[in-house]
């Protein structure tokens, strides 16, 4: 069977026979790939305006609609605790932000159960940018109109990254769930 | 894609209570969220110790990453140097706009000290800085401009200390952790820096607006003597940074005094200094002042002169008293 087609007893997440999952991979990618996401936009120097919307938040969101169902409703606490520690905003306002956003999200979809990519996209990019805009008021700093200008490219880059970070999820999610464990 | 049916509790007892308790738990996070919120809005260092550790475990990382900025823009230059004239080209260039920065900081100098030995003969002492390190890092997506320093107090640095760049100031340590520390940068909207002009002693505060320009306000109102072009300099007063240290020029007159543009652009620099607070004395002198104001529920007491156990306070206050008094 093999000489004639070298994939027939594989699919798209490795062979199916004698592999499995990996427990360790299947249950920390996400909330790595959320963490790490966070961490990287402190290594830019902004010194003018803030350059990318928060990554982890994105990464956050692309989770959870592109497999609902896979982060528990209270992820958003511990991983807004990390966001905080680097992002420069106040201890506890991505906790806070990103509880609320979990919890609005599980509600509407409750209400509106089926959704495709486009309702995704703008229920994503909704929250995305309500958040960017409290993350603004709740900054610590006096709120400048001038603060508000140069952060709109953040709101607009916020929007239009769902789609990549959704990708890119999908592919994180073949990652996870590869059968890189042999048995036996 | 549309979530899966074991998410809807149905009859199921089990399925119910785990659905609630999802809720609860997401709640309280929400809720102690909001808690740590309001603790740290109230209380801004409360979690000093904890992002001290956190901004120690990234600053290598930051380490790396600054190398290959500083490599980047070394490679930038010298294309651009190519392109014109040679890569001297861009090197004399950068010497020029230093030297021109020196120069008008070298005026300051003369001017402060005409007014200090005619005033007290104060002697000036050479500072050393206290850390020579890179910038790692910032918070690119917040709204505030805080940006970490790859040294921390086991080289010394300590809150308050000024942090310069070969051109100029670019903030002030306001956390350290063990081998990090976080930097205000002068364009964050909560920065506020006692600035004169370089030329002519026009005494002004140097506020950040958050967009990376500086708000320049006028101490004495009346007719505003600032013009485009000009240089303004650290005064010293308040004690955290020396006199004399180039901060901005102006780009735009208002009627309170203008707009400024940064001299010394963190994202452009290698490594900067740490000096150590210019006059520590005088700046806890105003710090137990201002505690005893707010005990006191008083806030007109700050405008008492310090108390007699911190003599040398009370002196350079009048220095800077008598600084703002002879600039008509």
């Amino acid at each position: 069977m093999e000489r004639l087609n070298p994939h027939a007893r594989a699919d798209r997440y490795g062979s199916r026979i004698n592999r499995t999952q990996s427990p360790i991979r299947v249950g920390s990618v996400p909330y790595l790939s959320i963490m790490l996401a966070s961490l990287l936009p402190v290594l830019l120097i902004a010194d003018v305006m803030p350059l990318l919307p928060s990554l982890g938040f994105l990464m956050l969101l692309g989770w959870r609609m592109v497999r609902p169902g896979l982060l528990p409703l209270w992820a958003g606490a511990p991983l807004g605790a990390f966001d905080d520690l680097f992002s420069g905003q106040p201890f506890g306002s991505a906790m806070l932000l990103w509880s609320l956003a979990l919890i609005g999200i599980e509600l509407i979809e409750a209400r509106f159960p089926w959704r495709g990519f486009w309702q995704d996209w703008f229920t994503a990019g909704l929250v995305a940018v309500l958040v960017w805009l409290a993350g603004l008021l709740l900054s610590g700093a006096r709120f400048t109109p001038e603060m508000l200008v140069v952060a709109l490219p953040q709101a607009l880059l916020a929007v239009l990254l769902y789609p990549i970070m959704a990708r890119m999820v999908a592919s994180l999610d073949r990652f996870r769930l590869a059968r890189a464990r042999r048995i036996g | 894609m549309a979530p899966p049916s074991s998410r809807r509790s149905g009859f199921s007892k089990k399925a119910q209570f785990s659905l609630f308790t999802g809720y609860l738990l997401a709640g309280t996070g929400a809720v102690v969220g909001l808690a740590l919120l309001l603790l740290s809005l109230w209380q801004p260092s409360a979690f000093a110790p904890l992002r001290g550790l956190a901004s120690d475990a990234v600053a290598p990382a930051g380490e790396a990453t600054a190398v290959i900025r500083s490599g980047q823009q070394g490679l930038f230059s010298g294309i651009t140097g190519y392109i014109r004239a040679g890569s001297q080209n861009a090197a004399l260039r950068e010497e020029v706009e230093l030297a021109r920065i020196r120069l008008a900081e070298a005026e300051a100098v003369k001017a402060e000290n005409r007014r200090l030995k005619a005033l007290l003969g104060l002697q000036d002492k050479a500072i050393k800085p206290v850390a020579i390190a890179r910038l790692v890092g910032s918070s690119a997506t917040s709204g505030r401009r805080f940006a970490f320093l790859g040294a921390g107090s086991s080289n010394g640095v300590r809150p308050g200390m000024p942090v310069l760049s070969e051109r100029g100031v670019i903030g002030r340590v306001l956390e350290t952790g063990r081998s990090s520390a976080r930097v205000l940068l002068l364009t964050d909207s909560e920065s506020v820096l006692p600035v004169r002009r370089a030329k002519g002693d026009v005494v002004a505060f140097a506020e950040g607006r958050g967009d990376g320009m500086l708000r320049v306000r006028l101490v004495n109102l009346g007719i505003n003597p600032l013009k485009p072009g000009d240089l303004m300099v650290t005064s010293g007063a308040g004690g955290y940074y020396r006199p004399g240290l180039a901060v901005a020029v102006i780009a735009k007159t208002t009627p309170d005094g203008g707009t400024a543009r940064l001299v010394a652009e963190p994202s452009s620099t290698n490594y900067v200094a740490v000096e150590p607070v210019y006059q520590p004395e005088a700046v806890s002198a105003l710090r137990t002042q201002s505690a005893a104001s707010r005990l006191a529920g008083n806030p007109d007491r700050r405008k008492q002169p310090a108390a007699p156990a911190a003599p040398t306070a009370s002196s350079s206050s009048a220095v800077s008293a008598a600084a703002e008094q002879g600039d008509e």
